[in-house]
């Protein structure tokens, strides 16, 4: 595992920039890391989706998918490609401080 | 007089049923086994089917003929579970109540889930090859198809026997130049993955030979609708990929009554501790093969090597002991890469699939994450095996958990 500083931050992180360590996030942070992959403004709609996303991996331990975040979360899988364009399931779980979605196995 | 009651006589069901028989005594356990149909599918075969290499008299035997003496076997369909009651309730009305219950009704294709793939085309144009009918269906197609562009399409993970769709084009690629035809087929593979496969080295091992046989990837394709009429998958990210011949592999989901029982997850998988089997918030109901949310491979060898876990555990937990017995997430997978070879992944929570030799170090037979004929028999052996061995729940002279002998690390490998 590597550390990084994000908005003068030093955080934890994989080889891909996720965060791994869930209590290091901050919304402050959210935000930058969305600046650094071309989200400049989230909205509130973005913000749903991210804290659907901490909310469910407090509880389940693993980061949703997109249709975890449809079904339970009850966010359209076509409104995650218009708010997080074309990789919602990355893009989201980077933003939001958690691992990065495994596509199962 | 107490009663196991396991939902669903397939690969993990079955296992589990004739392992227990063999470990409760008949005069205090009870075991009655529930399945929807009198039909065991040999599913490992399905792939074989559309290629003309086995028929359906290969794949299916009747449940009956597997399970032991001393097991109930009832054909009804599941209406729900009631947890608070510790029982179940039949599509016809039945009541049947339950000391323990084990939940092994697998995972399906969910074609309906996908918005236009049911509809026009389907069976036409489009077809899948998880079901007997619908790879029977393929294998008419294939006989007349002059060639054209094949797309396959995983849909969502996960998925049954990850490998399938790969090993599906492989031997797609094989059969065309069989029949003289390769050069007027295009087949490409559009998957929701970012590779080949889930885990990185089986992903690139995969991924060169999915080139090497001139497969085209369309990754990261998240499948929203298909158009039928046009011959077109259309992505959430409004990418179009279009076929002439789709061969798809729907969203596969748990059974209907795992979600109006209110134990399964988005996908109606039972929402289980991984490494026990026990369904969360409940200490008498499991889910055990496919129809679990572990996260590993939903295939048979998967649930072989956690039934054995899941036997002594269950010893322990009726006694009110704690189980101490944890499944390290085993799978060991056969891909069949056409040509008369295949390869073989053996891999767990942990592990990654790596290359070396199975199940003897050095020696094999088997060789890991390489082509190799023995690798084929081994695959080809496997139904043999499966209904003589696995169903009936003989002892199988291979651990059940991963072994790190025989394998080589990443670090020293590459």
């Amino acid at each position: 595992m590597a550390t990084t500083t994000i908005d003068g931050h030093e955080v934890q992180v994989d080889e891909d920039g996720f965060m791994t360590v869930y209590e290091e996030w901050t919304e402050g942070l959210g935000r930058e890391l969305a600046t650094l992959i071309g989200i400049d403004e989230l909205s509130d709609q973005h913000w749903e989706a991210i804290n659907f996303l901490r909310f469910d991996f407090s509880e389940q331990g693993e980061t949703p998918t997109l249709r975890r975040v449809n079904k339970v979360g009850g966010i359209p899988t076509k409104q995650l490609f218009v708010l997080f364009p074309k990789k919602p399931a990355k893009k989201m779980a980077y933003i939001a401080g958690l691992p990065k979605p495994h596509g199962c196995v | 007089m107490r009663h196991v009651l396991i939902l669903g006589a397939g690969t993990a069901g079955t296992m589990m049923a004739n392992k227990l028989r063999k470990a409760l005594p008949l005069a205090e356990w009870a075991i009655t086994v529930l399945d929807r149909d009198t039909d065991h599918v040999y599913q490992p075969g399905l792939l074989f089917l559309p290629f003309g290499l086995y028929d359906e008299s290969d794949l299916v035997r009747p449940r009956s003929f597997f399970l032991s003496a001393g097991i109930d076997l009832r054909i009804e369909p599941v209406d729900r579970v009631v947890p608070a009651e510790r029982h179940v309730l039949l599509e016809d009305g039945t009541v049947l109540g339950y000391d323990v219950l084990i939940v092994a009704t697998g995972t399906r294709i969910a074609p309906e889930a996908t918005e236009g793939l049911a509809g026009p085309g389907w069976m036409e144009t489009a077809f899948d090859f998880y079901t007997v009918e619908g790879a029977a269906a393929l294998r008419t197609k294939l006989d007349s198809w002059t060639g054209g562009r094949l797309v396959l399409n995983v849909v969502d993970m996960p998925i049954k026997c990850p490998v399938a769709p790969l090993e599906f084009l492989f031997l797609a690629d094989h059969f065309f130049q069989e029949k003289g035809i390769r050069d007027q087929v295009e087949l490409v593979y559009a998957t929701p993955l970012d590779g080949a496969f889930t885990k990185p080295r089986a992903s690139a091992a995969l991924g060169d030979l999915l080139k090497k046989k001139g497969v085209l990837l369309e990754t990261e394709f998240n499948t929203a609708t298909v158009d039928g009429e046009s011959g077109l998958l259309i992505g959430y990210d409004e990418r179009e990929v279009p076929y002439d011949l789709l061969v798809t592999v729907p969203v596969n989901m748990g059974a209907d009554y795992v979600e109006r029982s209110g134990l399964g997850d988005e996908l109606n998988h039972v929402e289980v501790d991984k490494f026990t089997f026990l369904a969360d918030d409940s200490d008498n109901i499991f889910a055990i093969g496919d129809a679990s949310n572990i996260p590993t491979s939903k295939a048979g060898s998967v649930a072989h090597f956690a039934v054995d876990v899941f036997v002594d555990n269950f010893l322990q937990h009726i006694k009110g002991q704690p189980m101490t017995g944890a499944f390290d997430g085993h799978a060991n997978c056969f891909i069949e890469s056409g040509h008369g070879k295949g390869m073989l992944i053996d891999f767990n929570y942990d592990v990654e699939p790596l290359p070396g030799k199975y199940p003897l170090p050095g020696v094999g037979p088997f060789s890991l994450l390489k082509e190799t004929e023995a690798n084929h028999w081994g695959k080809l052996m496997f139904k043999w095996t499966y209904w003589n061995m696995l169903l009936p729940g003989r002892e199988m002279p291979l651990p059940n958990s991963m072994s790190m002998s025989g394998k080589i690390p990443a670090e020293v490998s590459s």
